[in-house]
């Protein structure tokens, strides 16, 4: 009852979220340029909650997020400007050929562990930026020309439905499943979890959305050239979850909106940009190591306070 | 007058593994019948847990086979041998410390959980009789190991002894046939000792039982333990019950060098 309730409440939250920004840029309140922060911030919370999967719930080190973005986007700009479908075609053929990847990446991959499965990913991210760069039919490193066609609505969609299949994952025998390979991989396996299944499904699950957001991603400017997802672009979706905290997704959330103002509004000082931006970093992490959010997230820092109203002993009525 | 002799549940034969030079175990045999109390002790080095790990199928036997309930189990992945019903605690104790003591005790239903992954998704209604279910059994559980009113604490926040009861609890949630328990009582205090003795005991009633345990506080063994199994080596050299086991000349020279302790009965 009690879950419902604060699904309801988010869903309400979403909503008029949703329904304020619209008005602001119906009236042209907020400008287009906002409207395009907006929507990078939307695509940035989607790579950190699909990356937050494999490596904040499931505790698999990847760092090769943007070989599946570039996937998304290609695939993507394949799909609307070379064969001229819908944009919604392209952008579920986008999430679904990341999530092939994601599969033939991880079977063989996720045997590897800790820095050896970080290695291996981030290998692959570039192997499939040196694909791209490679491949004439795509612009090969002079890049893609394509018509915008994301705009806020269909970005804030897809997010929330990022939002709502991770949380539903997480909070099922399945996400434990992977929260258990993340705590103790021997242990989850003498419980009964066939590890190397909720690897790979957690794997394939984030690369799909990291897909879709590719889509979203490549359709949000005129042009995707290879260079665009380099692993400096998989570092940055990385510290999005580490800097939220490892395991929170309100936290990977809450950075990635953070984050993506301070380097949007930072551009107009190029030159001290990155030096600001890694100072925010450096500060963050020294005074809160284990992340904005710890392992928290957002609902259960009401529910403490709740709990903590009654008294402990008392806290643990409602079941 | 033997009608038929009952199967054993777990048939261990001529089990061997090496890792490259070193025989870590050899030539190991052990039958198990269904609902007894079994010790396997040995000095420290002895092969001990390489034997549970062989049981549970974290190794895949180099030489011999396992046989379980009449089905060959060696070399199946450790996921596929728990659903066979072999469970098991460890040495060190390996629970999932960042979640809750109920989330610890649901994982081990997880393999007994039918709802898809869709299902969870798209919050079917699957989903919710089985979680609640799930749930329900997991507090059930924790109330039989009296940790149901720490069921929101992190397991990393117990003391001690309650993340050994916890351990249990969470091998039991398994419903194993077989459960496998690696120096429960390590690191206890005698009265610790005591309270777990009477827990195996009645844990072995109420669940119908069969149990197989390493450890080092002569005084549990001996006291619970029906037949003892001793490895040194990695190789059985006495097995038996307690009193045989105390007088076994080879347990005494393992335990205390040659030619020491000849307290021959």
């Amino acid at each position: 009852m009690k879950k419902s309730k604060s699904f309801f409440l988010m869903f309400g939250l979403a909503v008029v979220i949703y329904a304020v920004i619209q008005f602001l840029l119906y009236n042209g309140i907020l400008n287009p340029f906002y409207e395009n922060t907006l929507i990078t911030i939307l695509i940035n919370i989607m790579l950190a909650v699909s990356l937050h999967l494999v490596i904040g719930i499931t505790g698999q080190f990847s760092i090769g997020h943007a070989g599946f973005l570039a996937i998304g986007a290609y695939i993507a700009a394949i799909f609307t400007m070379k064969l001229q479908m819908p944009f919604i075609v392209a952008l579920i053929a986008a999430g679904l050929a990341a999530a092939i990847a994601g599969l033939i990446v991880g079977i063989p991959s996720l045997r590897l562990r800790g820095d050896y499965l970080a290695i291996a990913t981030l290998g692959f991210a570039e192997i499939i930026r040196i694909v791209f760069l490679n491949w004439d039919f795509v612009g090969g490193a002079r890049g893609m020309m394509i018509t915008r066609m994301t705009d806020w609505t269909i970005a804030f969609i897809c997010t929330i439905l990022t939002i709502l299949v991770i949380a539903n994952f997480t909070n099922s025998r399945h996400g434990r499943a992977c929260i258990s390979i993340r705590e103790d991989e021997i242990a989850a396996d003498a419980m009964g979890i066939n590890t190397t299944y909720y690897k790979v499904i957690a794997f394939v699950l984030g690369s799909f959305f990291a897909g879709i957001a590719g889509g979203l991603y490549s359709h949000n400017f005129y042009i995707i050239q290879p260079g665009n997802f380099g692993f400096l672009k998989s570092f940055d979706i990385l510290i999005f979850v580490v800097l939220g905290g490892l395991g929170s997704m309100s936290g990977a959330v809450i950075s990635a909106i953070l984050l993506t103002i301070i380097s949007t509004f930072l551009q107009e000082y190029s030159e001290t940009r990155m030096i600001i931006y890694s100072l925010v970093l450096i500060i963050v992490m020294l005074y809160r190591p284990q992340g904005l959010m710890g392992t928290k997230e957002i609902t259960q820092l009401f529910q403490k306070k709740k709990s903590f109203k009654g008294g402990k002993q008392y806290g643990h009525f409602e079941s | 007058m033997v009608i038929s002799k009952a199967e054993p549940l777990l048939d261990v034969q001529n089990l061997g593994i090496r890792f490259g030079g070193l025989k870590a175990v050899s030539d190991f045999n052990m039958t198990i019948n269904q609902g007894e109390l079994l010790g396997l002790i040995g000095p420290n080095g002895a092969g001990k847990t390489t034997i549970f790990n062989l049981l549970t199928g974290v190794y895949a036997p180099t030489e011999g086979q396992i046989i379980f309930t009449g089905k060959k189990i060696s070399g199946l992945p450790p996921f596929k041998v728990t659903r066979k019903g072999i469970s098991r605690t460890f040495q060190n104790i390996r629970l999932f410390k960042e979640l809750s003591v109920l989330d610890n005790v649901k994982i081990a239903y997880h393999p007994l959980a039918t709802h898809s992954i869709f299902s969870s998704i798209l919050r079917l209604p699957s989903h919710f009789t089985n979680e609640k279910e799930m749930e329900e059994k997991a507090i059930g559980f924790l109330k039989i190991f009296g940790l149901d009113h720490l069921k929101d604490e992190k397991a990393k926040n117990l003391p001690y002894g309650g993340q050994r009861r916890l351990e249990i609890a969470r091998a039991l949630a398994a419903e194993p046939k077989l459960l496998l328990l690696d120096e429960p009582a390590a690191g206890m205090n005698p009265q610790e000792t005591k309270e777990l003795m009477e827990l195996i005991a009645f844990i072995r009633e109420k669940f119908n039982l069969t149990i197989l345990l390493i450890e080092h506080d002569m005084k549990l063994v001996m006291g619970i333990c029906e037949r003892i199994f001793v490895l040194d080596h990695g190789q059985l050299i006495a097995q038996g019950l307690p009193e045989e086991i105390r007088k076994h000349p080879k347990v005494i020279e393992a335990y205390l060098g040659e030619e020491v302790g000849e307290d021959h009965a």
